[in-house]
This record gives structure tokens, C-alpha cells and sequence, in this order.
């Protein structure tokens, strides 16, 4: 590098305006990103934040910027490595035996990955939506049925997501109540340090407990395939395969609720897009509104995390080997380079474009699922309730501000 | 229009049989993405592009 480039980078960088991170969002504007996030994406694509430790990554907001750096290998996922701009101090002591594939770089990442790939094809998450509709539509009976109003957090899309996993993973009906309230635990907020490590490892112990089940009589689903294909010719260990069992849990479940609710409220808040969604007959059309309601409402609010291991020159900048950064999926979401009117929820655009489910090797892998779980809530519930409307002023709501997946602690309804 | 995929970096997202289901699957035994219509119909054209542009390990090649 040259004396000249070297002093125009410290120039720009040195001029870079640096915010905090996580900052709250604007009162009243319950999906939008932070004023001073916006005034930093204003700025240029690439910024910098100060986390809870005082360290200051890069923080990139641009929509090309964020496909690019998460599609560069010199990009690790890699929590151990030096400069890795963790979630907190908690997470930042996370032991070795708690880090799963998320958490790791290729080529283990994807030896890992590729042994849950088959269970997750767009053709299987198809094959459960019957399923899932049923269980969407017994809900709506028991809600509709019991007394108003009701808690569509606790009576509705904590469980369908849970359930919606124990029949993927293979968890026997009889089981389901004890499954179900194994889940709870883990996302009940109230839950302290200890009540969660508790809860994680009784739900690893069942896990590790049903594996051994299937191991003897194998049924058609996740657990089983894996027991049979990989714990019995000795590439996992039962325990191992619990671990994976329980990521998928992680994964799919409180993300999945937080949207059903968050984007429930968002239809009850925007009486013109819920009549067009009324409207519409198409599954083509619903699964387009879902889109919208992925670009338009942030779930994984913390950002995407890395730590750089090598050099990458960028937009005139070079980002430095050990350095951190986090990506705003909701800001490359309202990127109007991308985007027309990126703060306009319109369930009639095109947002397939959106990077709510990451981008690069560790991209959602559960994502169809998601899909056909929200196309399912979301195509079902304002039909069969069109009186469907919030039991409290807007402002008792409470959010999950502080939370990895942002949500709605309750959202009480009534009809 | 001439499409293929390098199924070695495929990841299983996805992204390509939901954006052109005509064109695009996946196999049952690994969840790697495969080529259905390698020279698809013009009118799918516009939907093989976008599952190139969104495809989340950039592994699907368009000739023209």
C-alpha cells in the first residue's frame, strides 16, 4: 500500500462518525432500526459501532456490501478467535462443548451442515404442511373456544413452532407435553443463567434418551435418520446428536414465534395491507406477503457476527485480519439501492431479495420451513378471525428489545 | 439460456427451487440443489436469474 492511500484511509476512518450498538429504536416505530444506525448507513455502507466491551467493529448496513462480505471466506464465524465482537460478556465465555456448526467455519461447518441438508429440502418442508395447517387450525378452535382475550404469544406462536419441531425431530406424541414444556423454559424471558442451563440440559438428557429409542426402532424423521445413517456407524455420538437435535430447536423456535406475533401485530396495526391480505386466494400472493414481513420486521436484531481473518479490501477501505463486524440484515433490508420506499410495508412488492435468513455458507437452513409455517399463520388466521384486534392500547405493548430475537413479550388479543 | 450448479459449494438453502421450481431441485438423499431444465423456456428466464442473484453461495451459473 502505498503512503498516499494509507493516509486517505485514516482520513476517512478517523472521520467516521461511531455509534453504539445496540442503540433503541425510534418510540412509536416499532420495526425500524435505530436513528443513528440510519444516520450511519446515510453515511456509507461500511461504519463502525462501539459494543459492551468498548471495542469498535465494523458495521455493515449496505445490502451489497453484506452479501458480499458473508459470501468472503476471510470472514470466520469462529467465537474462540481473537477479536470476535461477541453478543455480551455472557456469550463471550461460552464453553467449547456449547458451540455448535453455527459457530464454526468450513470445512467442519459444512461436514456438519451437509448431514442435516436432506432433512431440510423445500420438497420435505412441503410434505409437512398439512400438517402444520391442521395444527394452525386446531389453535384458532381452542382460542376461539376459551375465554377472550388471549395471549396470541403464550396461546399461539410459542407452540406451534415448538410442535412444528418435535414432529420433525420425531418426538413421539405421547412425549409432546413434556417436550413442550422443556421448550418453554428455554424462551421464557423470567428464565435466569442457572434455570437455562438447567432447562438445556434436561432437553439434551430426553434427547439423548429418545435417540436411544430410535436407535431401536427407527421411524421416519430427523432423529431417526441421523441415529441410524451417523450415530451407528460411530461418525456422531448419541450426545452429539442430541447437541444437533437441540439447534435445531434453538433455531427454529423462538425466531419463528417472534415473527408469527410480530407480524400478526403488524397486519392489526396496517389496516390497508390486512385487507389486501384478505384478498388474497393465491399461495403465490401469501408466500410474497411473508417475504415482506421477513424484509420489513427485524427478528435477528443483534446483527450477524464475525471476526476477520484475513485482509479485505472493500469500498476503498481495508478491513483488517482480527478485526469484528456486524451485519445489519435490517438495514440492508430498508437499503434503497435495492428496495423502492424501503420503509413502505407493501405486501404486494418483490422483497425476495431480502437478507433476513443471512447470506453465504451459513444461511438459514431451516428457512422453508419458516416459510411454510408462516404462509401457513398468516394465510389462516385473519380468515378464520376477521374481527381479530389488539386487547390494549399499542403502547402497553412490551418488546424484546434486549433480546437476541426481537419480539413481543405478550400481545393480548381479543375478537 | 444455459444453467448449471456447482453442487460441491450447493448448502441445501433452498433458495433456487422456491424462486423457479421448473428449473430447480433438490435430491432427496443430500439435499443438494440440482438442474432440472438446464435450457429452460424464456418466459422462466427472469426467475432463473433471481435464484442466481439469491442464491446464498452464489453457486448457480447462467450462460446467455
Amino acid at each position: 500500500m502505498t503512503q498516499e492511500s494509507v493516509t486517505q484511509e485514516r482520513v476517512t476512518q478517523d472521520a467516521m462518525d461511531v455509534q453504539p450498538f445496540p442503540l433503541p429504536r425510534p418510540s412509536g416505530c416499532p420495526f425500524d432500526p435505530a436513528n443513528e444506525h440510519r444516520a450511519l448507513h446515510e453515511q456509507g455502507p461500511i461504519s463502525r459501532v462501539e459494543i459492551w466491551n468498548k471495542s469498535t467493529p465494523w458495521f455493515v448496513t449496505g445490502h451489497e456490501e453484506h452479501k458480499a462480505l458473508l459470501s468472503d471466506p476471510a470472514l470466520s464465524s469462529d467465537v474462540h478467535r481473537a477479536g470476535f465482537p461477541h453478543f455480551s460478556e455472557a456469550t463471550s465465555h461460552r464453553q467449547t462443548d456449547d458451540v455448535t456448526f453455527l459457530h464454526m467455519d468450513d470445512p467442519e461447518h459444512a461436514r456438519q451442515r451437509r448431514m442435516l441438508m436432506p432433512r431440510f429440502t423445500k420438497a420435505r418442508m412441503e410434505m409437512m404442511r398439512p400438517g402444520i395447517q391442521q395444527m394452525v387450525d386446531e389453535h384458532i378452535d381452542a382460542m376461539l373456544a376459551g375465554p377472550k382475550p388471549v395471549d396470541f404469544v403464550d396461546a399461539f406462536a410459542l407452540s406451534i413452532p415448538s410442535l412444528v419441531i418435535a414432529e420433525l425431530l420425531g418426538v413421539p406424541h405421547s412425549d409432546l407435553e413434556k417436550f413442550q414444556d422443556l421448550t418453554r423454559v428455554l424462551v421464557t424471558r423470567t428464565t435466569g443463567v442457572d434455570d437455562a442451563r438447567n432447562a438445556q440440559n434436561n432437553l439434551l438428557d430426553y434427547l439423548e434418551e429418545l435417540i436411544n429409542r430410535k436407535l431401536e426402532a427407527p421411524t421416519d424423521d430427523l432423529l431417526s435418520q441421523l441415529a441410524v445413517d451417523r450415530v451407528r456407524t460411530g461418525e456422531l455420538t448419541v450426545r452429539e446428536l442430541a447437541t444437533t437435535g437441540f439447534l435445531v430447536l434453538v433455531a427454529g423456535h423462538e425466531t419463528t414465534s417472534n415473527m408469527m406475533a410480530l407480524a400478526t401485530y403488524a397486519f392489526l396495526r396496517d389496516q390497508e395491507q390486512l385487507d389486501k391480505l384478505l384478498g388474497m386466494d393465491d399461495p403465490k400472493q401469501i408466500a410474497g406477503a411473508v417475504e415482506e414481513c421477513l424484509r420489513m420486521i427485524p427478528i435477528f436484531q443483534m446483527g450477524r457476527r464475525r471476526v476477520l481473518k484475513d485482509d479485505v479490501e472493500i469500498n476503498g477501505l481495508t478491513l483488517k485480519s482480527g478485526e469484528g463486524m456486524i451485519l445489519s440484515s435490517e438495514l440492508a433490508n430498508r437499503d434503497p439501492k435495492v428496495f423502492e420506499n424501503p420503509d413502505v410495508f407493501d405486501i404486494e412488492r418483490d422483497a425476495r431479495r431480502h437478507v433476513a435468513f443471512g447470506y453465504g455458507v451459513h444461511q438459514c437452513l431451516g428457512q422453508p420451513l419458516a416459510r411454510v409455517e408462516l404462509q401457513v399463520v398468516l394465510g389462516t388466521l385473519f380468515k378464520r378471525i376477521p374481527t381479530l384486534r389488539l386487547a390494549v392500547d399499542e403502547s402497553k405493548l412490551e418488546f424484546k428489545n434486549d433480546g437476541l430475537s426481537y419480539g413481543l413479550v405478550r400481545l393480548p388479543l381479543t375478537w | 439460456m444455459k444453467v448449471s450448479i456447482c453442487e460441491a459449494k450447493c448448502i441445501g438453502a433452498g433458495v433456487c427451487v422456491d424462486a423457479a421450481e421448473e428449473v430447480f431441485s433438490q435430491r432427496d438423499e443430500d439435499g443438494i440443489a440440482i438442474v432440472l431444465d438446464a435450457e429452460p423456456r424464456a418466459e422462466l428466464h427472469a426467475a432463473v436469474r433471481e435464484a442466481a442473484v439469491n442464491c446464498p453461495a452464489g453457486v448457480i451459473e447462467i450462460q446467455e
